[in-house]
């Protein structure tokens, strides 16, 4: 029997390329936001930490306690985000949705602020709280959407309307009882100082769990892609699936949003220029969107901490600086939602 | 074969349809016409399931639709949106994604899938261009992909709505002799046409549905005699002996 073209794999020899280019910026990534910083780090430093207990030295601390944890949050948030906005951009149909700009990052921040009212700082509560509320916000866009016939532009304007009513709700709390200590300037920006392992850790296994099952569910995305009429006619129960999709799109936002606030455009530019460079469909996707993701946060964690050292800025300024002309650039060309922005 | 019994169908409180039937024998190709607004569209997406009916029966070799579940139906009838998007995948992945009704989760597509999707491609004149992205097509190959998308789902029945659009003369010519060429191999094929010499050549079997509700239905020669198409299109439908054609007489 003939054998089958190499393009039935869905694995080009661009696709792969790309894969081996975003695994090795991953390990760059976390290589250098291991060792640099206030404190610069050594391998051999942190090898010989490793011989003789990590507690033992100063260095061996700094990279149990403050570098591991850091990076690998930024990579795990990055992922999360940059898989979020793929996710989110697919069920809607509108490339311009991520979750910072449709208010589901800021449903998440609002939940995040009442955990904190409520005394919840960490652990597995606060990881459910914060999909509770980037769920709750990302099924309001979804069902308004539907619901009024909302062009894709419209879509954007009810997400920034939304997040901004999430944002004065969570304000107006920390005004009230001011000493909960969340939605301060770091927060609102999004931020990987003082990030510890109970924070990092349940919301981490969460976001890996919940990128592993999208993997399994890449086809019914790409399907669900072809838009209402095209997905139901190859038997799919459209409500349903959307539903389930944005559920894991809100576990993986809510879960980011818990360890590092309200990160902005990561769902916005990962996807976009992975779309670019790919051109190929949700599997490709999903797993170029987790690496770059990663391996661009913690990047830009890293220097957010260097640049101007020993002065540390919160990473969503510069993510912020990158990210804001990258979405008016997109404007502009006309992209956006198929060109419907 | 596909019957379409008694059928009131619309959106929302809105009825479109008022009791339509057809019926779409296996080895036929029935198309539909109408004016703007006549409800054609309407009617393929209720026999498709894409949306609910309000009244009346669909039976699929005489099994009720209503009887079966959404990915059971998509095995026995393909549907092919008059609008349709532009996804960020290879041409080749798009038609793949026909087979995928006939999987349960975890989807991996098979070999087999795989070569039926190869086949449809060559039918449909797109396998040079399997890898490359839909974005890339123009208009007249990316409906063609689409509708060797519907082959590659390989269904007994396949509803075509507006199929011709964005194609030129001769890639329409060439999708109604594919038409023909499924009809023939056993499929019931029903397409909504708007250019009537294409369809009244082709067809089988020519149904007029006007303001929902089908005003005629027959062989392509006795509508086109009947005087039908004047009354509902304004426009005279001429039958050339001679030349064995049919022709807008302004």
């Amino acid at each position: 029997m003939k054998r089958l073209p190499k393009y039935c794999s869905g694995k080009t020899a661009r696709i792969k390329t790309l894969y081996l280019a975003g695994a090795a910026l991953v390990l760059l990534a976390a290589f250098l936001g291991i060792l640099l910083g206030s404190t610069p780090l050594k391998f051999s430093e942190i090898i010989n930490a490793a011989g003789e207990g990590f507690s033992s030295t100063a260095a061996g601390r700094i990279f149990l306690y403050v570098r591991l944890p850091r990076t690998a949050a930024s990579l795990v948030c990055g992922a999360a985000l940059a898989v979020s906005g793929a996710v989110i951009q697919g069920v809607l149909a509108n490339r311009l949705a991520s979750p910072s700009i449709i208010g589901v990052n800021s449903g998440a921040g609002l939940a995040v602020t009442l955990c904190a009212a409520l005394g919840i700082y960490g652990g597995w509560r606060l990881s459910l709280f914060s999909f509770l509320g980037a769920f709750g916000a990302v099924m309001l866009i979804s069902l308004g959407s539907r619901r009024w016939g909302a062009s894709r532009g419209t879509v954007i304007l009810i997400g920034v309307a939304l997040s901004s009513f999430f944002n004065a709700i969570s304000n107006a709390v920390v005004t009230f009882i001011p000493d909960i200590g969340v939605m301060s300037n770091d927060f609102k920006v999004g931020e990987f100082s003082g990030v510890a392992y109970q924070r990092l850790i349940p919301s981490a296994i969460l976001i890996l769990i919940t990128i592993v099952v999208l993997f399994t569910l890449t086809n019914e995305l790409d399907v669900l892609s072809l838009g209402e009429e095209g997905a139901r006619s190859l038997g799919m129960n459209t409500s349903a699936m959307r539903t389930l999709f944005l559920m894991l799109a809100a576990s993986l936002a809510g879960c980011a949003v818990s360890i590092a606030g309200l990160l902005s455009f990561v769902g916005l530019i990962v996807p976009h220029a992975v779309r670019r460079l790919s051109g190929s469909g949700s599997s490709s996707l999903l797993g170029l969107c987790a690496l770059y993701g990663g391996a661009f946060v913690c990047l830009c964690d890293t220097a957010a901490r260097t640049l101007f050292s020993p002065y540390e800025i919160p990473v969503g300024i510069i993510m912020a600086f990158l990210g804001a002309p990258f979405f008016v650039f997109i404007l502009i060309k006309g992209k956006g939602g198929h060109g419907d922005a | 074969m596909l019957e379409l019994n008694n059928i009131r169908a619309g959106y929302g409180k809105r009825q479109i349809l008022n009791g339509v039937s057809l019926t779409v024998p296996k080895g036929k190709l029935v198309t539909v016409i109408g004016p703007n607004g006549s409800g054609k569209s309407t009617f393929f997406k209720s026999a498709a399931g894409i949306i609910p009916i309000l009244s009346g029966e669909i039976l699929i070799d005489g099994t009720k639709a209503a009887d079966l579940s959404r990915s059971e139906t998509a095995k026995k009838i393909a549907y092919l949106a008059q609008g349709k998007s532009v996804p960020d995948m290879t041409v080749f992945q798009l038609v793949l994604h026909g087979r995928f009704p006939h999987l349960s989760y975890p989807r991996r597509y098979t070999e087999k899938d795989k070569r039926l999707a190869i086949a449809a491609l060559e039918k449909t004149g797109l396998a040079e261009r399997a890898e490359i992205p839909l974005s890339s097509l123009s208009g007249g190959m990316r409906q063609n992909a689409y509708i060797a998308m519907a082959l590659a789902q390989d269904t007994d029945y396949i509803l075509l709505d507006e199929p011709t659009t964005y194609l030129d003369i001769s890639h329409q010519l060439s999708l109604m002799k594919n038409l023909r060429e499924l009809a023939k191999e056993g499929k019931g094929v029903a397409a909504v046409l708007h250019d009537l010499p294409l369809a009244f050549t082709f067809s089988d079997i020519i149904a007029v549905l006007s303001g929902g509700e089908i005003t005629a239905c027959g062989e392509p020669l006795k509508i086109c005699k009947s005087g039908i198409i004047s009354e509902v299109f304004g426009t005279k439908l001429n039958y050339s002996e001679a030349e064995s054609c049919y022709y807008y007489k302004y």
